[in-house]
């Protein structure tokens, strides 16, 4: 199906999953603002909530099952696979995360309709971000996101923890903004367009490679989003955001909102810069130094969700080794990566929501203890994601990890996969200490009472029980995953000329 | 049929054991897990009959599985292999038996783990594709984690992450060793894939870049060997983990790293492992694993890490028969690591035994105890005998095939090593006299049970073993030799002419 954009019937084709999902939340917020009063209201809220994700994630589907492509050079949205594909895993993180909030707010007595309209935002704007084919779409979009995910970190009003996060946030995150905007109107000083493929074009006739004013607009740019996806050393914020947030709105930061960073991150650099080497080096810098801190810090964590705060940074460090390589295969290997990374890791924070019963702030790595004889299956479960996080066989983490890993070494960048491997190594000193904790320390006295608060409402139960089997299928049996990666990678331009092998 | 799918089922068949072991009650659990690694064992028995030593690769199953990459589940066994499986499926029923009492609390997890280990175990033996081969290694780590982390003595947390991190370390730079190996050759070859045998036909001419490579996997495969300075996990697992964990450590998980050298390092990287000076450098560690592994022995107090560094000492002649590549030396290396498997788990067996008496694993706690236990101490004996390598048993077949082997390539070296074998009955025999042989001057030793039905059981399967194989190994070295020569050629041609070219 070839869409013209310039006819405003083709547009709002190409669009129709935004137009979906903000209509949605038009809709939930009509919904919000007419029952508000009890957590029967609210769910009402959740369920339509779901059901305009799931809309707009038949829309994305139809889009991708009749393989849409823009007639002529892309504008403003992109019309490809990738877009496709990454809205598909921005719409299930946040309808996994729709799920898993139901049970968390009722039982932390947070009557908050408008979470869920702010979900809704903060997808449509990763949507728009991720798809964005634009400078300034991709700028519109990461406000809209930001601006909501602001909100959803202080949603608990009555804690302190949560509004510091979320001034913290505001903060650091319009300081980013800046950074951000700033790169683009220089970006657009150096090449007179903010369109990606016209920057590349222009790049490569005004052989604007050492232009400075380009390299700094680059620079910033780099910044901006290196805030965004908590890189070392714009990570700063990351660990109190995450800590202070209500739990479910930290899985949904941790995963959509830096799945959505990468997304468009990968696309910038690769379609708008790749005539520019000097983007490379920097990246590689950034991914030694995020993988090698984000690590090393999350090793002297006792708190669960800090560790797991720390830990997202070093996957962030992984994710970028991807974006450094910046080949096809890298492309690919993000798409996977990130899937494996958004399960895993709702999962994890599903679990932690459960666990944590009054302020899961508190959670020690020692407070597991016993857990995996009280409670076998949330053991488990928590057992699979830390193995998965780890990137251990038989997992989806090591599936995702191999491909960035194949990635590199197909082009010669073997030191950088060695780090990655040897900070993997590291992070095995703070994911086993949880399975330890559950499984070989004995339960605290009087140990038939211990964790019999530890309950999993019945929809975040699916929700991680789907996402663990998620895990350890598609960790033995991955092809159709790396099939779907492979067929939605985003081609450097340069190399669009060449058929892009198998691999 | 049976030629076909045998890899495969005795993969599987362990699994679903497991899972048959979590479903029934606890008070079931370790009958359940007997009756599988039985059956376990005699699928594999036949192999032993059916494995036709000249015919290289067999019993060889190949299947897609993730053809993107270039990964195929492709499993077969050859005459090097064939005995570490069937070692594995000899050592699981006995070491299954042998935690009947040992283990009381959480059964059905214990059960479960020994299966799915076995089945990990196996993965690596079998595994002809280096994926498969590298999920396989990892996979068998975490049973092994928590066999040792839940169910092993007072520093059980930290003997089971110091295990587990050492071994992640050197396995994940193999990892990159594999990929990059495979993206060099498939960028000469266009063709991507881990198949071993692909891989080996279309080695040649890596450059330097197969000195880094064989670097990653000699740490892997040295880590897990454990060859010094890279052993000191091994202490400390050895005395934490439970008997059966013991037991599948040394006899089991330890040849994962001499095979690995056997079946990767050597043949994969032939111009690197015949480099003078690594060669050179290598059999050097062996030696003085040999002998800092005895002499370490000699002042231990715990009778459990007196079998660990034993253990480092008997890998070192592994070691040293592997490096001087000829073909005795080769069969010898083959034979110690089939020996050390039987010799010691049964030390094993016998230290959890003892332990399970006195809940000591001192050996200053026993003394004299001959007179009160006779039957284990005559096993004790005998064990500790082959283990030292006397004649007619299998210790003395295996280390005495490797001197000789030795001594054609690397003659100081085996002199050396042969007085390795004078340390081995240093350590082990003043210990023996005093567990068993000093007056009996402790009470509480008075009233020790000797051993039961159950244990008698456990134990005379390797006795009987290390019998045969000390008077009898002709059946054993007549199937591994074809396989010994080949790669010993392979490896040495594959050298000269790529040093040749160079």
């Amino acid at each position: 199906m070839n869409l013209d954009l310039t006819s405003s019937a083709d547009l709002a084709r190409a669009l129709l999953p935004e137009l979906t999902l903000t209509a949605a939340a038009l809709l939930v917020l009509l919904v919000a603002a007419w029952r508000h009063t009890g957590a029967g209201d609210q769910r009402i809220a959740g369920w339509t909530t779901v059901a305009g994700l799931a809309a707009a994630g038949a829309a994305v589907w139809w889009l991708w099952w009749h393989t849409a492509r823009a007639a002529g050079a892309p504008s403003l949205i992109a019309v490809d696979d990738f877009r496709f594909v990454t809205d598909g895993l921005f719409l299930a993180a946040a309808g996994l995360t729709v799920l898993v909030s139901f049970d968390y707010l009722e039982r932390e007595g947070l009557l908050v309709p408008e979470y869920y309209v702010l979900l809704l935002f903060a997808t449509l704007g990763m949507m728009l971000m991720a798809g964005g084919e634009d400078l300034m779409v991709i700028f519109l979009g990461l406000e809209l996101m930001s601006v909501a995910v602001y909100v959803l970190a202080g949603i608990d009003r009555k804690s302190g923890a949560a509004a510091e996060a979320a001034l913290k946030y505001f903060l650091l995150g319009a300081f980013a903004s800046g950074f951000l905007l700033y790169g683009i109107a220089l970006v657009y000083g150096a090449t007179g367009t903010t369109n990606l493929t016209q920057i590349a074009t222009q790049v490569r006739s005004l052989s604007l490679e050492r232009s400075p004013m380009l390299l700094l607009g680059l620079a910033l740019v780099l910044v901006g989003f290196g805030f965004k996806v908590a890189a070392v050393p714009f990570h700063m914020w990351a660990p109190d955001v995450y800590d202070g947030s209500p739990t479910p709105v930290t899985g949904y930061m941790a995963t959509a909102v830096k799945a959505a960073a990468f997304a468009v991150l990968f696309r910038v650099l690769v379609e708008a810069f790749t005539g520019v080497a000097a983007w490379k080096p920097i990246v590689w810098w950034l991914a030694v130094a995020t993988m090698i801190a984000g690590n090393f810090i999350a090793l002297a964590q006792r708190m669960v969700k800090r560790m797991l705060a720390y830990s997202s940074i070093a996957h962030a460090g992984y994710v970028l080794v991807a974006v450094a390589v910046g080949t096809w295969a890298a492309s690919a290997a993000l798409l996977v990566y990130l899937f494996a990374y958004t399960l895993v890791t709702l999962a994890a924070f599903a679990l932690l929501a459960a666990l944590g019963r009054d302020g899961e702030r508190d959670v020690r790595i020692d407070d597991l203890a016993g857990l995996g004889q009280r409670r076998p299956w949330l053991a488990f479960a928590l057992a699979v994601c830390m193995l998965s996080l780890l990137g251990f066989p038989g997992t989806l983490g090591f599936i995702g990890k191999w491909y960035i890993l194949v990635a590199a070494t197909m082009v010669r960048q073997t030191l950088l996969a060695a780090i990655l491997v040897l900070t993997s190594v590291v992070s095995a000193g703070y994911y086993l200490p949880v399975i330890m904790a559950m499984y070989m320390k004995p339960a605290p006295e009087p140990s038939d009472q211990a964790h019999t608060g530890a309950r999993l409402g019945r929809s975040a139960a699916v929700v991680v029980a789907a996402c663990v089997l998620g895990l350890l299928v598609l960790g033995v049996r991955p092809n159709r995953l790396l099939d779907l990666a492979r067929s939605s990678a985003v081609v450097p331009p340069a190399s669009a000329a060449t058929p892009a092998t198998g691999r | 049929m049976y030629s076909h799918t045998v890899l495969t089922a005795l993969l599987v068949w362990p699994v679903v054991g497991a899972a048959v072991v979590l479903l029934v009650p606890e008070r079931w659990a370790k009958h359940v897990a007997l009756a599988a690694s039985l059956a376990e064992f005699a699928i594999s028995v036949p192999l032993w009959w059916t494995f036709q030593p000249a015919a290289g690769m067999q019993f060889v199953l190949d299947l897609p599985w993730i053809p993107f990459w270039g990964i195929r589940y492709t499993v077969g066994v050859d005459g090097i292999s064939l005995f570490m499986v069937l070692l594995t499926t000899f050592l699981v029923p006995l070491s299954v038996l042998g935690s009947y009492t040992y283990i009381a609390t959480r059964e059905r997890g214990f059960y479960a783990l020994m299966l799915v280990l076995t089945s990990g175990m196996i993965g690596v033996f079998v595994s002809l594709d280096l994926f498969l081969f590298y999920v396989m290694w990892e996979v068998m780590l975490v049973p092994m984690y928590f066999i040792i982390g839940v169910w092993g003595g007072e520093r059980r947390l930290y003997a089971a992450i110091k295990f587990f991190i050492y071994t992640f370390f050197g396995s994940l730079l193999m990892l990159v060793a594999i990929l990059a190996l495979v993206a060099l050759i498939g960028q000469r070859s266009g063709i991507y894939s881990f198949s071993y045998t692909y891989l080996l036909t279309h080695l040649g001419g890596l450059g330097p870049a197969a000195y880094w490579l064989f670097g990653a996997f000699f740490l892997a495969f040295a880590i897990k060997v454990p060859m010094f300075p890279f052993h000191t996990w091994l202490p400390d697992a050895h005395v934490e983990a439970p008997t059966a964990g013991s037991v599948i450590l040394a006899g089991v998980l330890l040849k994962m790293g001499t095979y690995g050298f056997l079946r990767f390092a050597l043949p994969l990287f032939p111009a690197v492992a015949l480099h003078p000076a690594i060669q050179t450098g290598i059999v050097a560690l062996s030696l003085i694993g040999i002998v800092y592994g005895g002499l370490v022995a000699m002042v231990q107090p715990d009778f459990k890490k007196l079998i660990a560094y034993s253990s480092v000492a008997h890998l070192g002649f592994v070691m040293l028969g592997i490096w001087a590549l000829t073909l005795q030396s080769v069969q010898g290396a083959l034979l110690v690591m089939i020996n050390h498997g039987i010799s010691t788990g049964a030390l094993f067996f016998l230290a959890g035994m003892l332990y399970e008496r006195r809940h000591s694993r001192l050996i200053d706690a026993f003394g004299g105890i001959a007179k009160v236990v006779p039957l284990l101490a005559a096993a004790l004996t005998i064990v500790s005998l082959s283990s030292i390598g006397l004649p007619a048993t299998n210790g003395f077949v295996g280390e005495f095939l490797v001197l000789v082997g030795a001594f054609r390539t690397y003659p100081r070296a085996a002199i050396v090593a042969a007085a390795g074998v004078i340390v081995a009955a240093m350590y082990l025999l003043p210990a023996l006299q005093r567990i068993i042989y000093n007056p009996l001057d402790n009470p509480e030793n008075e009233k020790l049970p000797d051993l039961s039905p159950r244990e008698i059981a456990v134990l005379v399967p390797l006795l009987a073993c290390i019998v045969w194989i000390g008077v009898y190994p002709a059946p054993i070295l007549r199937r591994m030799e074809p396989a010994a020569i080949n790669l010993i050629q392979s490896v040495r041609i594959d050298a000269a002419t790529i040093t040749a070219t160079r």
